[in-house]
């Protein structure tokens, strides 16, 4: 069987930064005290695709979103988002990206409609986003329940508003990490086609359901515990056996 | 979508804070018990049933300040607990309009404070009250200083876990100056037998320095203070 060391291969054209990508890494490490969290990450997603990001637990997968979401920066290493180069250019890139984290990033002393008006006013949409809050809200079937405070709403309900908050803006980066947690197959049926893939949305996706994850992208990072890249290019490149490989044997 | 002013920004975040201290009541009443609690350990334990001069200026301030600190400690609660940080730095908005929300909404609970506690304070301790009226400007100055001091140790002490006690810690020595300075125009606000405005404006330009001091301090390194 395959181990995670044995699939690392040099970067493939398709993953080797490239100067039209919505998101390029090269060389990027992230530490925090001594302890390195992400080594030496190189990657290039072209604009309009999907990045797959896989890894066991530890592997760096959610430092690597934040450091992309502007949120952390780089300990060292290039990092460009949208055309603007990390840590410097953050502020022109701030209001392009979309991100849907582990937390929900909502107030639970505000009712849902009140946390997408507050976003709306810090992304300077027009007459406080109202038509688009109410087609989200919609649209995630939350309609009915805008105007409890999110305290009372249930985990699902919560990411369900979640999704609103970070579509709110029509990002141009999309950066999703386990898009589906607290969510019953009805309302991942609903969000699903929101998140997934439009003429000009660059989107990240970390996931642990290798299968969903790969075929929705076009380029996948795996990435080891501890950090390192186990192996970056397009989904084509990367058997079963390699997938299995990234979570140590598992399925 | 177009990247709103610096003053919408801090006008929404503003907003929103405003709009959960209504709804939840965690800050203003809390400094406001602690304030009239205070004043009653102050009147039975100086047993003294009026204060004049620097000892009624001294009563009043530092009730004052120990109040704020229970503002100060709570400002950033919902931001480091539900990701407010996070949600405000994705947007294109700049750090210091939460630097500069948070500032006004931390003048906003003292004035209200200030509003309770002040006539609390007349109806425990002064014999007159001419003394107040000229002492709400004092208190402004004052409540900017704090504001400005507050905001910038609240929000470096946030993500620690010792946060209680480093906001006490680290801000009240930052605050002498603005102790000394409202004291010594209050002293002579508060004087027995009616007000005297002797070094009064002295004092108030001094807490206006230190107000101006603070606040460019904040603009300059709040980016960096929000940074990882």
């Amino acid at each position: 069987m395959a181990d995670a060391t044995s699939i690392q291969r040099p970067l493939t054209a398709a993953s080797a930064p490239e100067a039209d990508g919505a998101v390029e890494l090269r060389g990027l490490w992230r530490a925090f005290g001594d302890r390195a969290v992400l080594r030496d990450v190189t990657v290039a997603v072209p604009a309009g695709s999907t990045l797959a990001v896989l890894g066991p637990n530890g592997a760096g997968k959610t430092t690597l979103l934040r450091v992309v979401a502007t949120l952390l920066r780089p300990t060292a290493g290039e990092v460009s988002v949208l055309g603007c180069a990390l840590p410097r250019d953050a502020w022109r890139a701030r209001g392009r990206i979309g991100l849907l984290g582990h937390e929900p990033l909502l107030y639970r002393d505000l009712t849902g409609a009140e946390n997408l008006r507050f976003c709306a006013r810090l992304y300077g949409i027009p007459g406080d986003g109202a038509e688009r809050i109410a087609e989200l809200l919609d649209r995630v079937r939350m309609a009915r329940r805008a105007n409890e405070l999110v305290r009372n709403l249930s985990a699902g309900m919560v990411q369900r508003l979640a999704v609103c908050r970070a579509l709110l803006h029509e990002p141009e980066l999309l950066l999703l990490d386990e898009p589906r947690s607290h969510l019953d197959p009805e309302a991942a049926g609903l969000v699903e086609p929101m998140l997934g893939a439009a003429p000009g949305r660059t989107r990240l996706v970390v996931t642990h359901d290798v299968k969903a994850g790969l075929a929705a992208a076009d380029t996948v990072l795996a990435l080891r515990a501890g950090g390192s890249v186990a192996y970056a290019g397009p989904v084509s490149g990367l058997s079963a056996g390699d997938a299995r490989a990234i979570y140590g044997g598992a399925p | 979508m177009t990247r709103p002013s610096s003053l919408a920004a801090l006008r929404a975040i503003l907003a929103k804070d405003l709009r959960v201290e209504l709804r939840t009541l965690q800050s203003v009443p809390a400094m406001a018990l602690f304030a009239v609690t205070t004043f009653v350990l102050f009147r039975y334990g100086l047993d003294r049933e009026s204060l004049s001069g620097g000892l009624a200026a001294g009563v009043l301030l530092a009730t004052v300040l120990f109040a704020a600190i229970i503002a100060i400690n709570r400002l950033f609660v919902a931001e480091r607990e539900e990701g407010g940080f996070d949600a405000i730095r994705l947007a294109p908005v700049d750090a210091t309009a939460l630097l500069g929300a948070k500032a006004a909404a931390l003048v906003i609970y003292l004035v209200v404070l200030e509003a309770i506690a002040v006539p609390a304070f007349g109806l425990f301790f002064l014999d007159s009250w001419s003394g107040i009226p000229p002492l709400a400007a004092v208190l402004l100055l004052a409540d900017l200083g704090l504001a400005a001091t507050g905001v910038l140790i609240s929000s470096i002490a946030a993500n620690s876990r010792a946060r209680d006690l480093l906001v006490p810690l680290i801000l009240l020595p930052l605050l002498v100056p603005v102790m000394i300075a409202a004291a010594g125009a209050s002293q002579e606000l508060l004087a027995a037998g009616g007000p005297s405005y002797d070094g009064v404006l002295r004092w108030l330009a001094v807490l206006a320095f230190y107000d101006m001091t603070f606040a460019a301090v904040g603009f300059a390194v709040y980016d960096y203070l929000l940074e990882d």
